[in-house]
């Protein structure tokens, strides 16, 4: 256990944990947190004691949940931020102080002093914005009502957590403690707040894109990843200098990206690191159950989980009614924000350091948190079964509700000078579309232009998965290059088969792979152009232009029945020859019987059929 | 095996109450084949051969359309057009179509007492027929009494759904329908050779 340097050992038994949990657990379809949640406690003091010391590992993946509220801030702009108000500070509030009232009260009736009483309902008011946002996202419920009144009250406790922090010296048991870490207060400090809050909004705003723009030119995808790191490091870094929340800080600097052509592309080079470290956060969690707590007073524990999750779940069902949330969403809500959270642990932890809680009730609220957070998954498998069902036929009609909050039904892939012309004409007729680009130049051009464009290669999955392709109904594929044109008409294929594909190609042999994989609705980029060129020259050379559009749509049809034959030979060189051939000389045998019929005819126009005596030449 | 073919044409269906419903209603028909013209050519680009085989396999051919400045919608006269070719549908040797009922089901915008002498239509609707009449005739086909659904903008849901009900069940009872007992075939209609230039003829 000795050779080798630590953090070698460290990585090989989180990482070991977690690749034989996590698939273990979805496989028993518990989903990945309560794998985590499980690998946790398995490797950690009460298990088989591979890591001894929790606390250590706990503050890198704090990180994770720091990721996870930027990417949660990318989602939202500026603009449905601010539609968010009311659900964050209304509701949020209405949560918190409800529920940590409600806790306080309960807690005095069984005879515990108001201030202790009133620090642990204000902790275990406190629900896990890690576990809450990972199940939204898993479920896709992000756009939803339930989803955003989640969201908001998450929000809010992030916000609040810091007042709480301040408030706790003066609920300290031991006033002489609580003076001292009061007296830290001031103006300057609250200066430096506000100075680093304008700092994060105007660099956002001014500095960034400009920044990402050019380090997305340099074409180097590592260098881009290492900057949206380096760009959530530093947001967090200066957060907590000034003493604010980093993950507040961090969901600020998302918001001020949400609007931006990179939004797309931060989210995937994000998303595998967030991942990760909100797993390794919920795996510190696991080994943090203090079980020798749970082990002297197993029925004070199960009082304490069960107490605070009733007392809770009747507050969200009061605002869920009030609010209110769809019948079927309820469940979610209530179940995501009854739980105990992460933001608790920090409270208790506070509330210890300047002894506003008895060391013994602080780890037995921590044990019930922690166990609450290990309970969520399990609830929501519950309900899934047993609640959900009955909703599902009572409330069918509120589901129309959530229509508008959903991505566009129409993605554009490549938003070049095929895609655009696309993208122009279905705004034409008022409607929207998600466009990706992977090229920089392009995607800031078409911006300027008035397009809303997303910066990224299509031909990666988890990319178009965000970019909405698991929604919608018609997937244009307008990429220019070959080999990634079929590349991701691979993947939307068989990752998103609910959306029809309409492609683009580049010429005959495109067109007949494209077809192979099945697509239907395809174009040669150059076909109709060429005819309407070659329109201009029939009637240059003294066709009637009506003849001449006759004569050039003709050909089409001829032009793609021969490439529709061809197309399943594109490998057999001998037998595109031949049909080639055969079908260049049917068309040539019409074309002439036609010229002949019509030369004869003197005096009947063009290359229409005869027509009837009485419509007259 | 079909031998009703409907020949629906609307510009624009989706703003439609009667034809939509009509189509809608047709689409299902064991009996019948329904071509949206509209919907197949949208470019105007007619498959003639393709609309002369669908022809050939009918003994019932039924035009589905709304009356616009008293005629038919253009894509079904371009249909008309190009499809009843000479040597074809008429003149020497044009018998594809002869002996084949034909049927006009149409709707007007305007009312029935519109069209009377004294209404802004001023003609009674039947005078407005005449061309698809002797279109019916050039071709050898015969032409049955149409189905003309006036007020269509206006009629009520009740009035709709009876006559969608009464072209269904017409369709599936032709051809005993109690009117066409008396109602002869249609005659030959020869066209005189000297009638129109000869296609053989040298420039």
């Amino acid at each position: 256990m000795t050779e080798g340097p630590g953090w070698l050992q460290t990585s090989l038994v989180y990482l070991g944990a977690a690749v034989l949990a996590v698939p273990l657990a979805r496989l028993l379809g518990l989903g990945s947190i309560i794998g985590y949640l499980a690998a946790g406690i398995a490797i950690g003091p009460w298990g088989l004691k591979l890591v001894t010391d929790p606390g250590t590992i706990l503050g890198v993946a704090e990180f994770g949940v720091v990721l996870m509220l930027f990417l949660v801030g990318l989602e939202l702009e500026p603009r449905r931020l601010w539609a968010l108000r009311r659900p964050i500070f209304g509701w949020g509030s209405v949560q918190l102080v409800g529920s940590a009232l409600a806790l306080m009260l309960a807690g005095m009736a069984f005879g515990v002093p108001w201030n202790v009483a009133l620090v642990a309902g204000l902790a275990l008011a406190m629900s896990s914005t890690a576990i809450g946002l990972s199940v939204l996202n898993e479920r896709n419920l992000m756009p939803t009502t339930s989803g955003r009144s989640v969201l908001s009250v998450s929000l809010y406790q992030d916000v609040m957590a810091i007042p709480i922090l301040a408030l706790l010296p003066l609920l300290a048991l031991a006033p002489a403690a609580g003076a001292a870490a009061a007296a830290g207060g001031g103006w300057k400090p609250a200066a430096l707040a506000v100075a680093a809050v304008l700092v994060i909004i105007f660099g956002g705003r001014l500095l960034l894109r400009p920044a990402l723009r050019w380090i997305a030119r340099s074409d180097t995808p590592e260098i881009f990843t290492a900057a949206s790191l380096l760009l959530v490091v530093a947001t967090a870094a200066l957060m907590h200098a000034v003493g604010l929340s980093m993950a507040l800080g961090a969901f600020l600097a998302g918001v001020l990206l949400a609007e931006s052509e990179y939004r797309r592309e931060l989210e995937t080079d994000l998303e595998p690191f967030k991942g990760l470290l909100l797993g390794l956060f919920f795996i510190a969690v696991g080994m943090g159950i203090d079980f020798a707590v749970v082990r002297e007073h197993p029925l004070v524990v199960a009082g304490v989980v069960l107490g605070f999750l009733v007392v809770k779940t009747l507050v969200l069902f009061a605002m869920a009614r009030l609010m209110p949330i769809p019948l079927q969403e309820r469940p979610v809500f209530v179940i995501l924000l009854a739980q105990g959270g992460e933001f608790g642990f920090v409270v208790l932890q506070g509330a210890q350091a300047v002894s506003a809680l008895p060391a013994e009730t602080a780890s037995l609220l921590v044990a019930s948190i922690a166990i609450s957070m290990l309970l969520t998954p399990l609830l929501l498998l519950v309900a899934d079964r047993w609640w959900a069902p009955r909703l599902a036929s009572a409330g069918a009609a509120a589901m129309s509700e959530i229509k508008d909050e959903q991505e566009a039904p129409v993605v554009i892939a490549g938003f070049g000078r095929y895609g655009q012309i696309i993208g122009r004409l279905l705004a034409a007729n008022g409607m929207s579309a998600t466009v990706l680009d992977h090229s920089a130049e392009a995607v800031e051009g078409t911006r300027r232009f008035g397009w809303k464009t997303f910066y990224g290669d299509a031909t990666r999955l988890d990319l178009l998965r965000v970019a909405g392709a698991g929604r919608a109904r018609v997937f244009v594929l307008a990429i220019d290059d070959v080999e990634q044109s079929e590349e991701c008409a691979r993947l939307v294929r068989e990752h998103f088969p609910q959306a029809t594909i309409v492609a683009r190609a580049r010429n005959a042999e495109h067109y007949a792979r494209l077809r192979a994989l099945g697509i239907t609705h395809i174009e040669r980029e150059t076909l109709d152009s060429a005819l309407m060129s070659g329109r201009s020259v029939l009637e240059l050379m003294g066709a009637t232009p009506h003849a001449a559009r006759n004569s050039a749509l003709r050909f089409r049809r001829h032009s793609v029945e021969l490439l529709e034959e061809m197309a399943p030979h594109i490998n057999d060189e001998a037998r595109l020859i031949a049909i080639s051939k055969r079908g260049r000389a049917q068309f040539e045998q019409t074309w002439a019987r036609e010229r002949e019929l019509t030369a004869r005819r003197k005096g009947r126009a063009g290359w229409h059929a005869p027509l009837a005596d009485d419509t007259g030449d | 095996m079909s031998d009703v073919l409907v020949i629906a044409a609307h510009p624009e269906v989706e703003h439609s109450r009667v034809n939509r419903a009509l189509q809608r209603a047709l689409a299902g028909q064991a009996r019948v084949a329904l071509r949206d013209l509209y919907a197949l050519y949208p470019d105007y680009l007619i498959d003639v051969a393709a609309e002369q085989a669908a022809l050939a396999g009918a003994g019932l051919v039924v035009w589905l359309h709304p009356v616009h400045w008293y005629s038919m919608p253009p894509l079904l006269k371009l249909w008309l057009d190009e499809v009843f070719t000479f040597g074809w549908a008429y003149g020497p040797g044009g018998r594809a179509l002869a002996g084949k009922d034909l049927w006009l089901v149409a709707s007007t915008g305007g009312p029935e007492s519109s069209y009377h002498p004294s209404g802004y239509n001023r003609f009674f609707f039947d005078a407005f027929l005449p061309p698809y009449e002797q279109t019916a005739a050039l071709a050898g086909m015969r032409w049955l009494p149409p189905l003309v659904l006036h007020g269509a903008h206006r009629v009520s849901e009740a009035a709709l759904a009876a006559h969608v009900n009464t072209v269904v069940e017409r369709l599936a009872s032709w051809p005993r329908w109690p009117e066409l007992q008396d109602l002869e075939a249609a005659a030959p209609c020869e066209v005189p050779a000297d009638a129109r230039p000869a296609l053989e003829a040298t420039p």
